[in-house]
């Protein structure tokens, strides 16, 4: 019953604007507004039709391989980072200032040296969103409570074992934290690295149906991606429910006590 | 052997600078049993961290068997005093009681028995696998507890460990720590606020003065070997020592200006106060 009611409150207002987004656009003979009826067909039709392997695809595989390296490269660094202190004071204003830098605009350039194939865009990808998961691990790892980390010390749990059994999970959910800023990050440069130059994306296939005047196919694929976008959180919503059960517990049990 | 020579601790803040212990000396015996007294913010924790070598102290060394410490020697115990921020809360209280277990590479049969039977003797074999968080403090207190006592160490270390239980499951685990202290003979020392628990639990009583922080008496206990929580506690022997903790706990600082009794007011009194007042009043 409850969770009824949650699905209803969920599904409530979605369902609310697509009916009313059919209902206004029903009669339109608005060129670039088109009835929603089209574009869904155009949704159906092309983008789970053949597009979903010639663009969704693709699209998907380079998001995939660029966040899945700035997770491990950022983690990395960030846990190095939290722990050295030396090394947070020799890397801080370097990480600044590529953090300051937006990713886009490092798209001609990488365009450059990587061409415009799979290579650039993974790595425009990896470049953006590596750094809020890097610098929020880093913090994560820095915050270590004292008194945990003296009884880790006092039964000698050092080296992998410290960071299998301490750090990480102990950092774990800024890591979260950053891992999720990362991922919308990495969807909007996906999209905006196919934008400049590609043969393939759902990006690319956005500004081809526009460049052609495919009008519904252009707003079907706007679609498609906030539904990829929507898939994609709520996954990751559900691994991080189950990895960081106890931090949810700890958090209720604290403010319930 | 465990033996703390001269140890000094200043801790060098931007604000202000604590000496929070002047001169520490002394040494506990292999299979020893020692209670430190001393008021709040005598530096009791400090001792504690530097015996340890969790922190440096600003002069004075810790030598363990004759070895000078300089960080957290093997076979080493501690409960610290914020047993709640001990725990792992990412680990259920099995995982907790067995990870050092699993660091000292002792096989799994035996750190399940050790685990079993640690978690049992602090009263907690139902909720083993519950998470710390879950537990009240108390319950938390007695998983860091159980943690120490299933890592068999020679030298264990415990800050005021029982604050957090009820009147009688602190009964229960002052005779358990007893108990395994005869079993295992492991060197102890049991920082308290409680004067009847130090007079109780141990061979000895090492009493702390208030900040600036000196050794201010050595009471040795003994009372008999067999102890129980009904006629240790009401034999007169037991109350006379009880006085000489509370007196030394009380008496004003030597030297200082206008004889002002430093109290300490977070030092329990014991529960005859008055009766031991009217003593330590009589021989003034
Ligand atoms: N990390 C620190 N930095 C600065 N001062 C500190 C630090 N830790 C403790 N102190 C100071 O040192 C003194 C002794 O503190 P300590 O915690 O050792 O006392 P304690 O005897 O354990 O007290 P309690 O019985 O309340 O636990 C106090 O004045 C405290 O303010
Ligand atoms: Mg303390």
């Amino acid at each position: 019953m409850a969770f009824l009611r949650r699905a209803g409150f969920a599904l409530g207002l979605p369902i609310v604007l697509f009916t009313l987004w059919w209902v206004t656009s029903a009669s339109s003979t608005d060129f670039y507004f088109p009835p929603l009826s089209r574009i869904v067909d155009s949704l159906v039709e092309e983008w789970f039709g053949p597009r979903l392997a010639d663009d969704v695809l693709p699209s998907l595989i380079r998001l995939t391989a660029g966040y899945l390296i700035a997770a491990l490269v950022g983690i990395t660094l960030g846990v190095l980072i939290g722990t050295y202190k030396r090394l947070r004071d020799l890397l801080e204003p370097v990480l600044e200032f590529f953090r300051a830098i937006p990713p886009p605009v490092v798209v001609p350039i990488l365009m450059l040296i990587f061409g415009i194939e799979n290579t650039m865009k993974i790595v425009v990808i990896t470049f953006g969103c590596m750094w809020p998961i890097l610098l929020n691990t880093a913090e994560g790892v820095r915050a270590v409570d004292s008194v945990l980390s003296d009884t880790a010390k006092t039964y000698r749990i050092s080296g992998a074992a410290r960071l299998r059994n301490l750090i990480l999970p102990a950092a774990s959910p800024q890591i979260f934290a950053g891992l999720r800023q990362g991922l919308s990050v990495a969807i909007i440069l996906m999209v905006i690295s196919e934008l400049f130059a590609a043969s393939d994306g759902l990006g690319f296939a956005i500004v081809q149906a526009q460049r052609s005047f495919a009008i519904p196919e252009m707003w079907a694929g706007m679609l498609m991606l906030g539904l990829l976008g929507f898939l994609l959180s709520l996954l990751f919503r559900l691994v991080e429910n189950r990895w960081l059960a106890w931090y949810h517990g700890l958090r209720r049990a604290q403010r319930a006590g | 052997m465990l033996e703390v020579n001269g140890i000094k601790k200043v801790y060098e803040g931007k604000s202000r600078t604590v000496e929070a212990v002047r001169n520490l000396t002394f040494t506990l015996q292999k299979g020893e049993f020692a209670c430190l007294v001393g008021p709040s913010g005598s530096g009791k924790t400090t001792l504690l961290k530097i015996m340890s070598g969790l922190l440096d102290p600003t002069a004075g060394e810790v030598l363990l068997d004759g070895k000078r410490v300089d960080g957290p020697p093997p076979g080493m115990a501690i409960v610290f005093q914020e047993y709640g921020r001990s725990l792992f809360p990412w680990m259920s209280v099995r995982e907790n009681v067995e990870l050092p277990l699993k660091q000292k590479k002792v096989p799994a049969a035996r750190r399940k028995e050790l685990v079993d039977e640690s978690v049992a003797a602090v009263g907690l074999a139902d909720v083993h696998s519950a998470y710390p968080w879950q537990l009240s403090g108390g319950m938390q207190q007695r998983v860091a507890i159980a943690r120490a006592i299933a890592y068999e160490p020679q030298v264990l270390l415990m800050d005021e460990p029982f604050a957090a239980v009820d009147a009688q499951t602190r009964a229960d685990l002052e005779d358990l720590v007893r108990d395994l202290w005869h079993r295992f003979q492991v060197t102890t020392l049991f920082v308290t606020h409680d004067i009847d628990e130090s007079v109780y639990l141990g061979q000895r009583v090492i009493v702390l003065s208030s900040s600036p922080t000196v050794i201010r008496d050595d009471v040795a206990i003994d009372l008999p070997e067999e102890r129980d929580q009904l006629h240790t506690r009401s034999s007169p022997r037991f109350a006379e020592l009880r006085a000489r903790v509370f007196e030394q706990i009380h008496r004003p600082v030597e030297g200082q200006a206008h004889g002002v009794a430093t109290h300490a007011p977070d030092v329990i009194a014991p529960s005859g106060a008055t009766a031991v007042s009217a003593t330590s009043d009589g021989g003034h």
